[in-house]
């Protein structure tokens, strides 16, 4: 909202304070000012030199000697001698001969910067004494363009009559425009007149009460049934006040010079008296006034009398409104109606047969008030924003209606040459009872932690206009406060204010939260609990930074397409442990699901940053997302379960490029299972975990493994199928994954943590010695391990895998395993016939388990 | 020549030549041909006989002279042969330095993640636990309880992405577009221990991406409800917070401002970090920053969450998390955060 310092300076006078200061103190009172555009003073883009750049008047327009489109203007601006300036400004041009003039311009001397009023856009010129056709001349007459007032360059700048000569311009037309930022329901903040109210209690200074006196002036008389008129409100629960004014015999025409420019610099443009009037009249008081032509308002079939109804739409009811759009309308939205139909949307927008046109005589002027709650929902379902909707969206207090009508009525008199009929019609249905508020000075204190003395709370708040009887102890109930009680009256205005903490409010930041002492919470501490699920989510994170992973956070907001990418198969889909979770709105498709899997997101992550590097290992620890299929005590309460999950993807060579030969080969499966088994070894987890051929249609079907822990299904590890990648536009390289469900795996870490007991640290030599074993082909390798090490268990303390041996020696369908085997004890040194029993045992009971035998045997 | 001078030569050549050795097998064959069992003063020894009796001891004891001296030259050159040696074998074996080292590839926390630690860090010595609250709200927690009502002017605050019908929903869902539904939960869970919690987590906004929003960001809100909690109490819990994320130093400022669910209502700014308070782009020429939006708990939000308002107070803040770290970094674009571009986020 954008409001001209100039025009709060009518209300209350702060033109003593830098805007500097201006401004930080309102915003710390809670009017925020999102910017400033000055206009002429030093820090606008074009400031206006108050020295060379001055009012001044024209006193005679004479012919130029050698030139037939150029005049010379005497001017007068204030020195001791008159200027001649060579103009050809067209409405002087027009005056060529005329003398004794006493027209008020903006001058400007040789060394003042202008922008140039005959190029495109803003460029700055310095002007300079010259000879136009033989004529020396040494300063000009300002249009609005070559002032940065227009984008145009039209004609000259004509001032008021009234304004003095000689002074500098921008002491006249400069001015600092203040762009508010209003967050809230709060009516009595969208209007000039309310800023000034406030000002005034901010600034301790008087405020000037014109404005919301026009009432009085005027004499006007409100009754429910003017004689203009039959008014009818069929819906007060929508209309709590409707009033209406009859105005007469009004001249279209443009408004006065200041009027436009208020209006202008307001963000509004001018277009002519009448409807200038209204918005001057709402952007000084708030009010949406709305001007029929008198004319246009039908009586009833068979009546004689204009009709106003203001009443619910019937569903699919049309009007075309006054920017040229046919609406039609639901039930639940509130029309302006006539003897004919519609005329208006209350509150938002008149409709386009009933405006003011240039042969408008008669005005009848509305000033009514709507349920704020209604309007900003025909807004919304309209899609239609107007500077009325926005205001009444933002309620507005009902006892401004009558008030607003009557200034504007007195305005029109004043600028339009109407009359104004002495009685208003005025129905008043929804009028409020006034607001009283029991309020105890000390809950300030209590809400504040600071004791503000009562005496400058009853000057707050008798500065923001409320009134304040302080009474005998008076029982609120459920007040702990002890000592005085006062009743408040909350002015109409004030429609947020209705508790006593909103009082609070008011005192704290009138008087200041900028001189609070800070304290700190002086209870004692809530009973301290530990995030145990936060902590084992971040330890994860340190482990997998530690093994050399970025981490990354995608968004949540995904793509179906992608989820379908998984799959290889289009037609099939993946499955997945709940449905999707849609947006009714979105951005775009691309981010219009909540993701079911990290895997799409960390795919697209490898593709991005495919195309600057070679080595991608990230992963990630987030929710996914899904519906849940039964509802679930343990779940949240949205019927939406939020599992966390861990993804990891590797994709690129194992090492980096360097100047001697390095490990250039692509990562694959078994890079990605070290990370994984690494991870499990720091959660303690390696001896808890099985690792089992998996199936998952994102992977290659011979490369993909499903972990458990405890029988529970942590997830798969796996090769990405070569369809999937490609799918994803992926090079031709392995690019290796890994999803595991987060809770699961803390679960069990849990779990493994709480059972870990500390084994015995033998300090007794070792016994090394290998042992290679003959099994059947499809015999996994972990299974071989598990029984060497049960079977030597507790003396073989490892068994390590180091050699695979396939071929003749072995035959056809077998395989040969080579593990490192070690024996130690805890108690004692082994010597060789402990080594040979243990080797015995060992063989006898894995040749016997798994079909093994010792291989060269 | 008698055998006196033959002796004499005999040193002199046997010095010439330890001078001249410049390494350690020269050397060792200089020991075998000099003092060794066959070596020319060894056998000079044997000479001895040759001379009159009277000769003899004089010649002997010269013989001895000469051997010590040479034993001793010798051990010196040893030492300086050697050390010649290593000198020369370490410069043959220097390296450039320079050479980049052999790679290892260090892995990297988001900087989401890293100022969210900070932040759980500070919070908790001042007694704040994490409280997690769900993605996916429900309207009312989001805006109703809130004391943000169906078309209230107040939800123009948020543009809200909605979610469309889930079976086993109550109601209808969000993406909550601020971390504020944690406060009823945390209430309605937690009543009637007083309450220290800050809630971080993923907010959405149905907004147009830019460099400055983004539709997901995070979030930190904080409660505190107790007995006698002020207004007060929040400026200086933020303000402890705000000197040690930030550094000691900066001034605040307190500001009146609306949110629904808190009153009185305020917001909190520091000096710009950019230019120091003097007033640049980035501040919007003010000198200030905000920093976060808090305010005391409104009564209606304290009985929605179960506590009394004539009895129990609290307050509530939030802020961003991305834009401290914008700000401290001077990243210009908040689509680097999770646009998840790795040469963005290995920088941190």
């Amino acid at each position: 909202m954008r409001i001209p310092l100039s025009w709060l300076n009518d209300y209350v006078n702060v033109k003593d304070i830098p805007i500097q200061e201006l401004r930080s103190r309102l915003d710390l009172a809670g009017l925020e000012v999102e910017a400033i555009e000055a206009i002429g003073y030093p820090e606008a883009e074009l400031p206006w030199d108050p020295d060379k750049i001055l009012t001044a008047e024209v006193l005679a327009v004479r012919p130029h000697p050698d030139a037939d489109r150029l005049v010379l203007v005497e001017v007068n601006y204030g020195g001791a001698e008159n200027e001649i300036v060579v103009t050809g400004a067209p409405s002087l041009y027009e005056r060529k001969g005329e003398s004794g003039l006493h027209l008020k311009v903006a001058f400007a001397w040789e060394g003042a910067t202008l922008y140039d009023g005959h190029k495109e856009g803003w460029s700055k010129t310095k002007l300079k004494p010259t000879k136009i056709r033989g004529v020396p001349s040494r300063a000009m007459v300002c249009s609005e363009k070559e002032l940065g007032l227009a984008e145009e360059q039209t004609d000259i700048i004509y001032l008021p009559a009234d304004t003095p000569v000689g002074v500098p311009l921008v002491e006249v037309l400069g001015d600092y425009i203040l762009d508010f930022q209003v967050k809230g329901p709060f009516g009595h903040l969208q209007s000039v007149y309310g800023v000034a109210r406030e000002m005034a209690a901010i600034f301790r200074r008087p405020l000037k009460r014109t404005p919301v006196e026009a009432v009085q002036r005027l004499g006007l008389r409100v009754v429910e049934q003017p004689d203009f008129a039959y008014l009818e409100i069929a819906d007060p629960d929508l209309c709590p006040r409707y009033t209406a004014t009859m105005i007469r015999g009004v001249q279209i025409a443009p408004s006065p010079l200041w009027m436009q420019m208020r209006l202008s610099r307001a963000g509004m443009r001018p277009i002519n008296n009448v409807v200038d009037i209204t918005n001057y009249v709402m952007l000084e008081l708030g009010q949406p006034l709305h001007a029929f032509d008198y004319a246009d308002i039908r009586p009833h079939p068979g009546e004689t009398q204009p009709t106003i109804i203001v009443r619910r739409a019937t569903a699919g009811e049309q009007m075309a409104t006054l920017d040229g759009e046919l609406r039609t309308f639901d039930d639940e939205m509130l029309l302006i109606t006539d003897g004919g139909g519609p005329v208006g949307i209350a509150g938002v927008m008149g409709g386009l047969d009933s405006e003011v046109k240039a042969h408008t005589q008669d005005i009848l002027l509305e000033a009514a008030n709507f349920n704020f709650i209604n309007i900003r929902r025909t807004c919304q379902m309209l899609k239609l924003t107007t500077e009325a909707g926005a205001r009444f969206g933002k309620r507005v207090d009902p006892e401004l209606a009558l008030v607003a009508a009557a200034r504007a009525a007195e305005l029109m008199v004043e600028l339009a040459g109407a009359r104004v009929d002495p009685v208003a019609g005025d129905l008043y249905p929804g009028k409020p009872e006034p607001r009283v508020i029991h309020y105890s000075p000390a809950l300030a204190d209590r809400v504040l932690g600071v004791a503000i003395p009562p005496e400058d709370q009853l000057r707050i708040l008798a500065a923001l206009e409320f009134r304040v009887e302080v009474t005998e102890s008076l029982p609120i109930p459920g007040n702990r406060d002890h000592g005085d009680v006062w009743r408040v009256t909350v002015p109409s205005y004030r429609m947020d204010v209705s508790l006593p903490v909103d009082l609070v409010e008011e005192i704290g930041r009138i008087w200041g939260y900028d001189h609070f002492p800070v304290t700190l919470i002086e209870e004692e501490l809530p009973p301290l609990r530990r995030n145990v699920s936060l902590e084992a989510e971040e330890h994860i994170r340190d482990i997998l930074v530690s093994l050399g992973l970025d981490e990354v956070i995608i968004y949540s907001l995904s793509d179906p397409e992608d989820e379908a990418r998984l799959h290889p198969d289009p037609t099939a889909k993946l499955d997945l442990p709940g449905e999707r979770v849609m947006l009714k709105n979105y951005l775009s498709p691309e981010r219009s699901q909540m993701r079911r899997t990290l895997l799409s997101g960390a795919l697209r992550t490898a593709w991005s940053n495919l195309r600057f590097m070679e080595r991608i290992a990230i992963f990630e620890v987030g929710h996914v997302y899904f519906q849940m299929r039964e509802p679930d005590d343990a779940a949240p309460d949205t019927g939406v379960d939020e599992p966390r999950r861990l993804c990891i993807l590797l994709t690129g060579p194992r090492q980096g490029r360097w100047y001697a030969p390095t490990d250039r080969e692509m990562m694959d499966y078994f890079d990605l299972k070290g990370i994984a088994e690494a991870l499990l070894r720091s959660l303690a987890l390696e001896d808890k975990v099985r690792w089992a051929k998996g199936q998952h249609p994102s992977f290659h079907p011979g490369r993909c493994a499903v972990v458990t822990v405890e029988d529970r299904e942590l997830g798969v590890v796996g090769e990405l199928h070569p369809l999937v990648r490609e799918a994803f536009d992926l090079p031709e390289q392995p690019v290796v994954l890994l999803e595991w469900d987060l809770d699961v795996l803390l679960d069990a870490a849990r779990q493994a943590d709480a059972e870990k007991k500390i084994g015995t640290i033998s300090n007794y030599p070792p016994v090394y010695e290998d042992l290679a074993l003959v099994v059947d082909e499809a015999m996994p390798a972990a299974e071989v391990q598990r029984a060497i090490l049960d079977a030597g268990r507790p003396l073989v303390t490892e068994a390590l895998l180091f050699d695979v041996y396939r071929g003749e020696q072995v035959g056809a369908g077998r395989k040969s395993l080579a593990f490192a085997l070690t024996y130690q004890s805890p108690g004692k040194p082994l010597d060789e016939r402990d080594v040979a029993k243990l080797r015995e045992r060992v063989i006898k009971l894995v040749q016997k388990q798994l079909n093994a035998t010792l291989r060269g045997a | 020549m008698n055998l006196f001078e033959v002796l004499e030569q005999a040193y002199q050549t046997a010095q010439a030549a330890l001078e001249a050795a410049e390494d350690t097998a020269t050397l060792e064959a200089w020991y075998a041909d000099t003092l060794g069992r066959k070596g020319a003063i060894t056998l000079q020894v044997r000479a001895v006989g040759q001379l009159p009796a009277e000769d003899r001891p004089a010649f002997g004891k010269r013989v001895n002279e000469i051997k010590q001296a040479l034993e001793a030259a010798y051990t010196a050159r040893a030492e300086a042969v050697k050390h010649a040696e290593l000198t020369r074998q370490l410069e043959a074996g220097a390296i450039d330095v320079t050479l980049p080292g052999r790679p290892v590839t260090p892995g990297h926390l988001h900087l989401t993640t890293q100022s969210l630690r900070q932040i759980y860090s500070i919070f908790g010595r001042m007694g704040f636990e994490v409280y997690d609250a769900p993605d996916v709200e429900l309207e009312s927690y989001n805006f109703d309880l809130l004391n943000i009502p169906e078309y209230h002017p107040a939800r123009d605050m948020w543009d809200t992405f909605w979610v469309q019908h889930v079976r086993n929903s109550p109601t209808r869902l969000l993406l909550r577009t601020h971390t504020s539904p944690g406060q009823m939960r945390a209430m309605r869970e937690r009543y009637p221990e007083p309450i220290r919690v800050i809630l971080p987590g993923k907010c959405y906004r149905y907004e147009q991406i830019t460099a400055r929003s983004e539709h997901q960001f995070y979030q930190v809100e904080g409660l505190a409800v107790g007995k006698n909690i002020t207004m007060t109490d929040l400026i200086g819990t933020l303000t402890q917070f705000t000197a040690m994320f930030y550094g000691p130093g900066h001034r605040m400022r307190v500001r009146s401002s609306y949110f629904p669910f808190t009153e009185p209502s305020i917001e909190v700014d520091m000096d710009c970090i950019l230019c120091g308070g003097k007033g640049c782009r980035v501040c919007k020429y003010t000198g200030w920053l905000e920093i976060a939006g808090a305010g005391m708990v409104h009564p209606v939000v304290l009985k929605n969450g179960g506590y009394d308002p004539d009895k129990w107070s609290g307050f509530a803040f939030g802020f961003g998390v991305e834009r401290p770290a914008m700000l401290k970094y001077n990243v210009n674009d908040i689509r680097y955060f999770y646009g998840n571009d790795l040469r963005f986020l290995r920088q941190f």
